[in-house]
């Protein structure tokens, strides 16, 4: 496993709880910056809850309890000192289900996050809303219909208005949380092309189910299996020649 | 120790936490506001109203006005005989009804007729009792018990009928079909099968509906009207717990003021045991004001 | 289960047959028309389920017509117990509006534009009652409404599961409270409270405000709209509650993960979704308050007056029906208060209608399972 010189996100040691359950066992992982790192492995096996734990949005649950340190750009998240609100905005989420507000309209969520930090001038709003829009490729689609709610828009769109949403805080590294999993094919090729090219700009952290998804788009993967980081590496050499068996064998398909 | 970029709060994101926590303590302190009338009321009324319960209360009639002592004897059967009135009429129209809701729900008449009975809930009760008063108390020349525990079923039908639907309906479709597969009458199927199997949640609802209607003065007032002594029969004005509770309470004697606590005191017990009751023995999902 | 049938058939058998088969033609699916063994048409399951007068076998003439006709009689029992309810909510109108005609057809329009309720020389104007009803509603409204929202959200938001229970059963248990026994409060503890504690420091420092001039009483319209508003909170915060609980926790999930504060995705994620089923929240406990009857007129005072302010005594349409009613000594006197209770009526009518309508909007589930 090579260590990139320019981590953006390091997790040492990560451990995370629900009540008494050990969900997330001692992970660590390493992320370099522009790199796509997938997370793959069967369902309940710690994917989410460890994502969750790179935002400190695992601690919002009740009982839920999180050990060990993330470094965010080389300052630990979960120092005493530091307000998990801050680091929300500087790590952004996509959900599995896409969450537009039901409320607002397109521009305005795409707006919501920089109006949360206080930006209220209309042009400086209208460029990020015009530049995220068009990073999450959603711009021509819905250029024209900006004041219409959120969730008038289809699946796969209304997916692509919260990465959109997400990007306007301009936050270095992007998690996301099995964001195509709930599309048809099409929308789900859209996504996978948009992430491909966005992380010139921002580092991606993707948990997938689908391991074609993995292979398609990412520089690194990492196989969990029962809360724990077995094996972590470049892409190819995790499809090709992986390490351990359990690896192998989820691969090949011999459990899911 | 210098301060890192994440550990830096601007002064915006300062205020912004200051908002968060505030806003917090309000929300909590609305929760105080709404309770605290509540224990005040409970409060006042145990302190005013238990020392007056005493063994007279429950059977000596009410003295002469002005005089001490005296009971609500007549107004604690009153009250029994309207609510079994009451319920002897309004439960069986009030469950007919849940169940043909329920169970025969196709076609533009159930909705109208759910949305009507949904109306009937918040009517006024005192219209209800003007009503009453026009077509009971009128004809039969007199206040009576009757007119009474019929202004108190029109309130509690429509209660019963929604709460009775919402447990029908919370039995799944595949029993009913099973029932109907084995070749029992439609009407076997609700009664034997659906209605006993649900018998516990209708219960409730009208364990609910008494409670509810146990309390009610206003449509007494000109139906049952009040009685100072015990009604000689069902056609008579007969008193009520809270008609006497009224009574007394806008009257200017101290001695009726403390029975007026005291009968108020077992409203509030006999509402809070129900209500109480109801729910352990029943949880019901979602729930009802 | 299966009976044998005793009573003598009304139609003869061969005129049952041609019935049946009409009706029964038409109502099962073409496969069934066809002449075939009666096992295969016993597989009514799912019909029977959606269309009451469908037989369910024809294997045995008898149980068939027995089933058949039973029932029927149990579905026409039902439906008929059932349009009581309706027909009793129409009675109601039209027995109200009989009684109150006369009164519209003296004073007309200017019954409810009058001030003058005078039964002794049989004038009556309805506007002080009018007045009064409205202005408790909304004073109880704007007391009410924030609490209650605070409430919910606390419940829903806030709250670790076993407060919330406690909590919430304590505040459900506020609207079973007998309104008496609320009336009875007031007189002896609110009423003094105000009187001593609240109204002359109002009156002290927010005198020069029409609002809080006159002398305190205590009883009054401010302590008909403090009660009234103790006795809405319940519905508001119940309503506002299932509306919260409706939002989906990916909403809330959205904003924090934009790095909101806590209350900020109350705000953006709760709130702001919710807001028509608030509104319909709100106008329930405005239905709620407008009929209100005892509590009130225990602690209004009750005095058929306009006044600016909140100190002085006031009376509503229902607390005037409550005082007057049963000794009303002439027929107009009776005509006049069933007027009011015919305005009252209809109006609450309303706005419950639009109520449960903007609930039931945002809430289809809440449609479905038939609750307001």
């Amino acid at each position: 496993m090579s260590i990139s010189p320019n981590l953006v996100l390091d997790a040492r040691a990560v451990n995370a709880w629900f009540g008494t359950m050990h969900a997330v066992r001692d992970v660590s992982l390493e992320v370099p910056v522009q790199n796509v790192v997938a997370l793959i492995g069967p369902s309940g096996c710690g994917k989410s809850t460890f994502i969750r734990c790179l935002n400190r949005l695992h601690e919002e649950v009740p009982t839920a309890r999180v050990g060990g340190h993330v470094f965010l750009e080389g300052e630990d998240i979960y120092d005493t000192d530091v307000d998990p609100v801050v680091v929300r905005r500087k790590i952004g989420m996509v959900f599995q289900k896409a969450n537009p507000f039901p409320a607002m309209s397109i521009y305005e969520n795409v707006a919501s996050g920089q109006r949360l930090a206080g930006i209220t001038k209309r042009a400086l709003l209208d460029e990020t809303v015009e530049k995220c829009l068009r990073q999450a490729v959603l711009w021509d689609e819905v250029k024209d219909k900006l004041k219409s709610p959120g969730t008038s828009l289809s699946g796969g769109q209304q997916q692509r208005l919260c990465i959109a949403r997400a990007l306007a805080v301009n936050p270095p590294v992007l998690l996301m949380d099995e964001p195509t999993s709930a599309l048809d094919p099409i929308s789900t090729a859209k996504i996978e092309e948009l992430v491909m090219n966005l992380k010139k700009d921002v580092t991606i952290v993707i948990v997938t189910h689908n391991m074609q998804q993995a292979a398609r788009i990412s520089d690194r993967t990492a196989f969990f299996l029962l809360g724990e980081r077995v094996e972590y590496g470049v892409t190819t050499q995790i499809f090709t020649n992986p390490h351990d068996s359990r690896t192998e064998q989820y691969i090949t398909g011999r459990f899911g | 120790m210098k301060r890192t970029h994440l550990q830096t709060l601007s002064l915006r994101d300062r205020r912004r936490k200051l908002v968060n926590i505030f806003m917090q303590v309000l929300l909590f302190l609305a929760a105080v506001l709404a309770i605290f009338p509540l224990l005040n009321v409970f409060l006042y009324v145990f302190k005013q109203g238990a020392p007056s319960l005493n063994a007279s209360f429950f059977t000596h009639l009410p003295a002469a006005v002005g005089e001490a002592g005296g009971g609500m004897a007549n107004a604690l059967l009153g009250s029994l005989t309207l609510i079994f009135l009451a319920s002897a009429v309004g439960v069986p129209i009030g469950i007919a009804t849940g169940v043909y809701l329920s169970e025969y729900n196709y076609g533009k008449l159930p909705r109208f007729l759910r949305f009507t009975t949904d109306l009937m809930t918040s009517v006024p009760s005192i219209i209800v009792g003007m009503f009453v008063y026009a077509v009971v108390v009128i004809p039969m020349h007199g206040f009576s018990a009757y007119a009474g525990g019929i202004a108190l079923a029109i309130i509690m039908a429509p209660f019963v009928a929604r709460t009775t639907e919402e447990m029908l309906k919370l039995v799944p479709d595949h029993i009913r079909e099973a029932g109907l597969a084995l070749g029992i009458s439609r009407w076997k199927v609700i009664v034997r099968i659906v209605l006993k199997g649900s018998l516990g949640g209708v219960l409730t609802g009208v364990m609910l509906a008494v409670a509810r209607v146990s309390g009610e003065t206003a449509p007494l007032l000109f139906t049952a009207f009040n009685n100072k002594y015990w009604a000689r029969g069902l056609n008579q004005p007969t008193a009520s717990l809270p008609v006497q509770i009224y009574t007394y309470a806008i009257s200017p004697y101290e001695d009726w003021h403390h029975q007026a606590w005291a009968g108020a005191l077992m409203l509030v017990v006999l509402v809070f045991v129900l209500n109480v009751f109801v729910r352990l023995i029943f949880v019901r999902k979602g729930t009802s004001v | 289960m299966p009976q044998i049938l005793t009573c003598e058939p009304l139609l003869t058998q061969s005129q049952l047959d041609r019935h049946e088969q009409r009706r029964f033609k038409s109502m099962m699916p073409v496969s069934a028309h066809h002449p075939i063994q009666s096992s295969t048409l016993n597989t009514i399951i799912g019909d029977g389920a959606s269309h009451p007068e469908l037989p369910s076998t024809r294997s045995i003439r008898n149980k068939r017509r027995d089933r058949h006709r039973s029932d029927r009689i149990f579905f026409w029992t039902l439906r008929g117990v059932s349009w009581l309810m309706i027909g009793v909510l129409v009675a109601m109108v039209a027995e109200l509006a009989h009684v109150s005609w006369p009164a519209f057809h003296k004073f007309g329009f200017r019954f409810f534009t009058s001030r003058a309720w005078d039964p002794v020389n049989e004038i009556f104007g309805g506007l002080p009652f009018i007045y009064g009803t409205i202005v408790s509603s909304l004073l109880a409204l704007l007391f009410s409404a924030p609490i209650s929202i605070g409430v919910a959200l606390f419940l829903t938001e806030i709250a670790p599961a076993g407060v919330s229970k406690v909590v919430g059963f304590l505040a459900e248990m506020l609207a079973a409270i007998p309104s008496v026994v609320y009336g009875l409060w007031g007189i002896f503890v609110l009423a003094p409270f105000l009187r001593e504690k609240i109204q002359p420091g109002l009156g002290h420092h927010l005198g020069f405000l029409p609002l809080f001039q006159g002398p305190p009483y205590g009883v009054g319209m401010l302590a008909a709209g403090v009660i009234l508003a103790i006795m809405i909170t319940p519905t508001i915060t119940t309503i506002c509650r299932e509306v919260f609980r409706a939002v989906p926790l990916g909403q809330r999930e959205a904003a924090l993960a934009l790095g909101a504060t806590r209350w900020e995705s109350i705000r953006m994620g709760v709130l702001s979704s919710s807001r028509s089923g608030i509104l319909g929240g709100i106008i329930l406990g405005l239905g709620r308050a407008l009929g209100e009857t005892m509590a009130v007129t225990m602690v209004i005072g009750n005095r058929p007056d306009i006044s600016a302010s909140l100190f002085a005594p006031a009376q509503t349409m229902a607390s005037a029906i409550a005082n007057e009613y049963a000794e009303a000594s002439s027929s107009e006197h009776v005509a006049a208060l069933t007027a009011l209770g015919l305005a009252l009526f209809l109006v609450s009518l309303v706005i419950n209608a639009i109520a449960r309508f903007l609930v039931w909007r945002i809430n289809p589930l809440r449609k479905r399972r038939g609750r307001p």
